[in-house]
């Protein structure tokens, strides 16, 4: 059943906003995505009725507060293909889920002259903690190279993974180019020379179906904030034997079964990676988004943004002067795209949509090496998502051609 | 429809910025960029009798740098500066007609950084940015 846009937008109180006088284009849920009036609602009646510290409370608000957040973990385990809720880590976001793997898992597993085979398309959070890790523990660093259309070019994953990298982590889909790895047969070629594969799935989970098992990933980390969740939520799936095996970064409350002066012993699984009090309102709330998100089902969630990306690719190739980045194959794309209009830079040219009421990102996306690799120093870039419409891409394309003039290109 | 701060004013000095090179005779300079967005800006200046007599830049960068940069130029030649070093970001909204908001200032604050440094200082204008790609 294809998706009920118009009864979608409805459910989403911020589209209802005027900028400027102009009707509110959202064209940047890439960067995080809006909330439905349900997980917004969800957060406002955790406050309201039932707000308590989880776990461990024995009264009856706390106990509510706990399955209401441990409900949260298993929706969020059922949904992307988890074999059990302790396979699901929550964390703050990506990038925190990122760094727990490499600061935790790597550090201990790697020596020194390990590889670790990266992409150049990866955002800063898949390259920096490997950068921080390799550095302390003397680790060599190799990245994928991609294709002119931005796309993993297989001779050179073919290459390095030849050099037996102990690590491969990649994104499912690029933030800056919507590029689709072929993540799973990439995986299976990683495992055979017994690499573990790391997924960087921030930008796949909230916009198609996404299965652990399929993929056969070892680790996955996503962003809840980026699928209808609340800000400072998001999730590390690890396969449960490595969670057993790791330490946890964080030392505190709740990640701990018993404590002494001179010893501790961890707490069973998730919960030796959350110290501290948690996001709970945050989780509370991602359990709804992954509740809304199910109903709307994935694969619908997938077509309706394969029809506007493959709307929004025609309209703009349309546009004088306008350079598009990334393959034009729709099956190997999410709704991600990115441009440069002529040579207006990529900051006038978001301020001149953001005039018009449309809110793009520009900017070098968080991947600084891929725009040194594609020779630009910056991009706009307008993202999908499930309540974004072909009339959005209509106005969009005629604020570019306004620029245009503008800028006399 | 409002074109916020891309006033007509300010794209013809981005279509056409003035003082545009580099000054053969000048006697401070100084080179910056806003690493975050590539936008590069080098101050040359003629400084005689504490009073800026010529100022010519180069640049690199969105409308907003390379406009405030240009209009700087023209309004330094003739300050004093003391004139120039009590320039602050209300000054440079007044000269450019339009308040390029929040998360579009640093932008126009290049420019003005800039031509501080140059009379400060003058430091060497050199640095790893290519103003000529």
């Amino acid at each position: 059943m294809p998706l009920n846009v118009t009864k979608v937008r409805a459910d989403f109180p911020i589209l209802k906003r005027k900028i400027g006088g102009k009707p509110l284009v959202y064209l940047d849920s890439a960067a995080t995505s809006q909330k439905p009036r349900v997980v917004i609602d969800a957060i406002d009646r955790y406050y309201r009725e039932y707000n308590a510290n989880v776990h461990r409370g024995i009264h009856r608000l706390s106990e509510e507060a706990t399955i209401a957040f441990e409900q949260s973990r298993e929706k969020f385990a059922r949904f992307i293909g988890a074999k059990t809720a302790k396979e699901i880590i929550f964390v703050r976001n990506a990038t925190e889920a990122l760094n727990l793997v490499a600061f935790s898992w790597a550090r201990a597993n790697l020596k020194p002259g390990d590889r670790v085979l990266l992409t150049e398309m990866e955002h800063h959070s898949n390259i920096v903690p490997w950068q921080m890790v390799a550095k302390e523990k003397g680790l060599k660093l190799d990245y994928v190279r991609i294709n002119d259309d931005g796309i993993l070019d297989w001779a050179s994953f073919a290459e390095l993974i030849k050099q037996s990298p102990k690590v491969f982590s990649l994104a499912h889909v690029s933030n800056a180019l919507g590029t689709i790895n072929p993540v799973k047969e990439m995986a299976r070629e990683a495992h055979k020379i017994g690499a573990t594969v790391i997924v960087d799935a921030a930008q796949s989970v909230p916009h198609m179906p996404v299965d652990v098992a399929d993929l056969e990933c070892d680790f996955l980390a996503a962003s809840g904030h980026k699928m209808l969740a609340p800000a400072g939520t998001g999730v590390l799936y690890g396969r449960q034997d490595l969670l057993e095996n790791m330490e946890p970064l964080m030392g505190g409350g709740e990640m701990i079964k018993e404590v002494h002066l001179q010893s501790v012993r961890w707490n069973d699984l998730p919960w030796k990676f959350e110290a501290g009090t948690p996001n709970i309102e945050g989780v509370i709330g991602l359990g709804v988004a992954v509740d809304y998100l199910s109903k709307l089902g994935m694969q619908n969630v997938r077509e309706h943004e394969k029809d506007i990306t493959k709307y929004a690719l025609e309209r703009l190739a349309s546009v004088k002067g306008l350079a598009l980045y990334g393959t034009k194959d729709i099956e190997k794309r999410g709704a991600a795209v990115s441009f440069n209009l002529g040579n207006i830079h990529a900051h006038d040219l978001a301020t001149v949509l953001d005039i018009q009421g449309i809110a793009i990102r520009s900017g070098h996306h968080c991947a600084q090496p891929l725009m040194e690799r594609l020779r630009v120093p910056a991009t706009s870039r307008a993202s999908f998502y499930i309540y974004n419409t072909r009339r959005e891409v209509d106005i969009l394309v005629r604020a570019l051609e306004t620029a245009r003039k503008m800028f006399n290109i | 429809m409002t074109k916020g701060i891309y006033k007509e004013t300010i794209l013809d000095h981005y279509r056409h910025p003035r003082n545009y090179g580099d000054l053969p005779n000048a006697n401070a300079r100084a080179k910056d960029s806003n690493v975050l967005c590539g936008d590069v800006v080098e101050m040359q200046l003629r400084i005689d009798a504490n009073r800026i007599d010529e100022a010519r830049f180069r640049g690199e960068g969105c409308a907003i740098s390379i406009a405030t940069a240009s209009m700087l130029t023209e309004f330094a030649k003739g300050k004093s500066i003391r004139e120039i070093k009590k320039l602050g970001k209300e000054e440079l909204i007044r000269l450019l007609g339009a308040d390029p908001g929040p998360g579009r200032i640093e932008c126009a604050l290049l420019g003005l950084e800039v031509l501080k440094a140059a009379i400060d200082g003058g430091q060497d204008p050199t640095g790893p940015e290519e103003l000529d790609r």
